[in-house]
């Protein structure tokens, strides 16, 4: 029977002693047995191609495999609106809703978690304005704002775009670095809301040449207080981080990672009190300077996470594209597996055509660790043989043109 | 098909906060099916507010006279004002009773995202009447939002040339609440704002 948490409860932060109703440290997770955390049941309605959607599986590893188009990483972008922000693929709410329909979509999950059983659905409602943000219902109340999803289920994923993480600019690589302190500290999200919308303020008031210095002073005031949180608890995920992968796990290479910026350098030398001063003094004396060029040029806004393949000393964009993935799955396992020892439950992962440019070696391993791992994870590929060594661990389910099917074992 | 003035009134109370349409026409039908009751009171409700409340020109307080009730009552403190966004934050703190001198009513917050600036806020008129030489304290009750943050700051800074005492509503730990439900910003704010015994 489903144990229903009180809203109370649910509002609350998982910290401190947790007491769980199944599984603890070193509890051996065998093949086919049902994971402590897990959506044990699925409906999306007049979710982008899917018009509607229900499944339910109680597997470790659940494998959606199908052609290209199909709906797969659809079915992972759902799941990843059961945390907060704008899911996988960041999108706009507009582009959520199936075509051809009213605008209306709704994801519905049944999620274990350690501490029983929550009902979690979110989407956009009937008589909702346009531009509002989207729904979420816990239990069937109605949550304050995404935020609250936090509280129940942390989420992580891996996807194609984020093969050129490493490569590409440094933006994703800080929005990857949120996403990891957002597992730890839900309200990180809302103090990076909080810096980047007196940053957007302190632009707009530059732009236009409002020279107004108290205004521009009481800004930067909320832009030193917020962005030293933000900073702070970057660098304290850094360290974790960093502590839990000291080792790696064969064959997945150990990756050393550093918060890359000036804010994060002053919080190495001096108390936050300190660098809260010494930034908002950088941010007036930039004024002028970033009224030419727009932004700020100096801010948590410009900091980058840089990684390197720790075995080789290599920084991971040198690295080849195989194990720059193999980087990559080594940092979400590993962040995985802190917050399973420090919190209690450890997040979903969604691995979106996780095994392309992943060798056989690699690929087994993987495998195992997912199956070993106390939380459920969903991975999405082309061709269905290549999940073959999950075993029994796996549930496999076939989707085509939007429609989902259990595959015969 | 609806009668065009029943659509007109669900429009406008559709405008209404917390209203959607669809609670709209619910409000709509629940004040046409209770005339005598609801509708009419309602109606000449609306009319007398309309004909007789203004912002007061002093502190911007709602009310039918101007000067407003609370700026003219002379058992109130004329050497504290206590500067609010809302005139809802006005009613929150005479609810609580707690505070006998007077409001500045800011009308929002700063916002250059949304254009509004301090001409656009009511903080010319709170500089003039901090220089008056009976107002000793300026306590800015702003909310502690960001947006609030920053305007407190703002008029904070505005404020230094007067000589007033300025001072901010505490931050921290509600009454009767518990430090293990409290978020890091809260306790920060709390042992931030902490006093000696």
């Amino acid at each position: 029977m489903a144990v229903r948490i009180a809203v109370a409860a649910s509002d609350r932060p998982f910290q401190g002693p947790v007491s769980r109703d199944s599984g603890s440290e070193g509890t051996e997770w065998l093949a086919g047995e049902s994971p402590a955390v897990a959506v044990t049941r699925l409906n999306l309605t007049n979710y982008r191609n899917i018009r509607h959607l229900r499944l339910e599986t109680e597997a470790k590893v659940v494998v959606l495999s199908g052609p290209n188009g199909a709906g797969k990483t659809n079915v992972l972008e759902a799941l990843s609106f059961l945390s907060p922000g704008r899911g996988l693929r960041r999108a706009r709410l507009a582009d959520v809703p199936r075509r051809g329909g009213t605008g209306v979509w709704a994801v519905a999950a049944r999620v274990r978690y350690p501490r029983g059983v929550i009902e979690i659905g979110t989407g956009v409602a009937p008589d909702q304005r346009v531009g509002e943000r989207r729904l979420v219902r816990i239990d069937g109340q109605v949550a304050r704002g995404t935020a609250a999803l936090g509280r129940a289920l942390t989420v992580n994923w891996l996807t194609p775009p984020m093969d050129r993480l490493f490569i590409d600019g440094p933006s994703p690589r800080r929005r990857f670095l949120d996403r990891l302190v957002y597992g730890f500290d839900v309200d990180h999200a809302a103090r990076v809301s909080a810096y980047d919308r007196a940053l957007r303020e302190r632009s707009r008031l530059l732009r236009d040449g409002r020279s107004d210095a108290a205004w521009l002073g009481a800004l930067e005031e909320t832009m030193a207080a917020c962005g030293i949180a933000v900073a702070a608890a970057r660098r304290e995920t850094i360290c974790r981080l960093r502590s839990g992968m000291k080792a790696g796990v064969s064959p997945f290479p150990a990756a050393t990672v550093a918060a890359d910026g000036d804010v994060e350098r002053w919080l190495d030398v001096m108390p936050a009190i300190d660098a809260e001063g010494r930034f908002r003094a950088a941010l007036e004396a930039a004024r002028d300077c970033d009224a030419r060029s727009g932004g700020a040029a100096v801010g948590p806004h410009r900091t980058d996470l840089a990684v390197c393949h720790a075995g080789k000393d290599m920084p991971a964009e040198d690295c080849s594209t195989g194990e720059q993935k193999a980087l990559l799955v080594s940092i979400v396992l590993a962040d995985a597996r802190l917050q399973e020892a420090r919190l209690g439950r450890a997040p979903l992962l969604l691995f979106d055509e996780i095994v392309a440019h992943l060798d056989a070696t690699r690929r087994e391993a993987l495998f195992e660790l997912l199956i070993d791992r106390p939380a459920q994870t969903w991975i999405t590929g082309t061709d269905r043989s290549l999940f073959d060594r999950l075993g029994s661990a796996a549930r496999r389910f076939g989707v085509d043109d939007g429609r989902i099917s259990a595959s015969p074992e | 098909m609806r009668d065009g003035h029943i659509e007109r009134l669900i429009q406008l109370l559709a405008r209404l906060p917390g209203l959607g349409p669809r609670s709209a026409r619910r409000a709509a039908l629940h004040l046409v099916k209770r005339r005598d009751t609801l509708l009419e009171p309602l109606a000449r409700a609306l009319n007398a507010v309309a004909d007789a409340v203004r912002p007061c020109s002093t502190c911007g307080n709602l009310d039918a006279v101007d000067p407003c009730g609370v700026c003219v009552d002379g058992r109130r403190d004329p050497s504290r004002i206590c500067v609010v966004e809302e005139v809802a934050d006005l009613w929150a703190l005479e609810r609580a009773g707690v505070f006998r001198g007077r409001y500045q009513v800011l009308g929002g917050t700063l916002s250059a995202l949304d254009g509004i600036g301090p001409e656009d806020l009511n903080i010319a008129s709170l500089i003039a009447r901090a220089r008056k030489p009976e107002v000793r304290e300026i306590i800015l009750a702003l909310n502690a939002t960001v947006d609030g943050q920053t305007t407190t700051h703002y008029i904070h800074d505005c404020l230094a040339a007067c000589d007033v005492d300025v001072s901010q509503l505490a931050h921290g730990v509600p009454v009767g609440g518990e430090l293990d439900y409290l978020d890091d910003g809260t306790i920060g704010a709390a042992l931030k704002s902490r006093r000696r015994m």
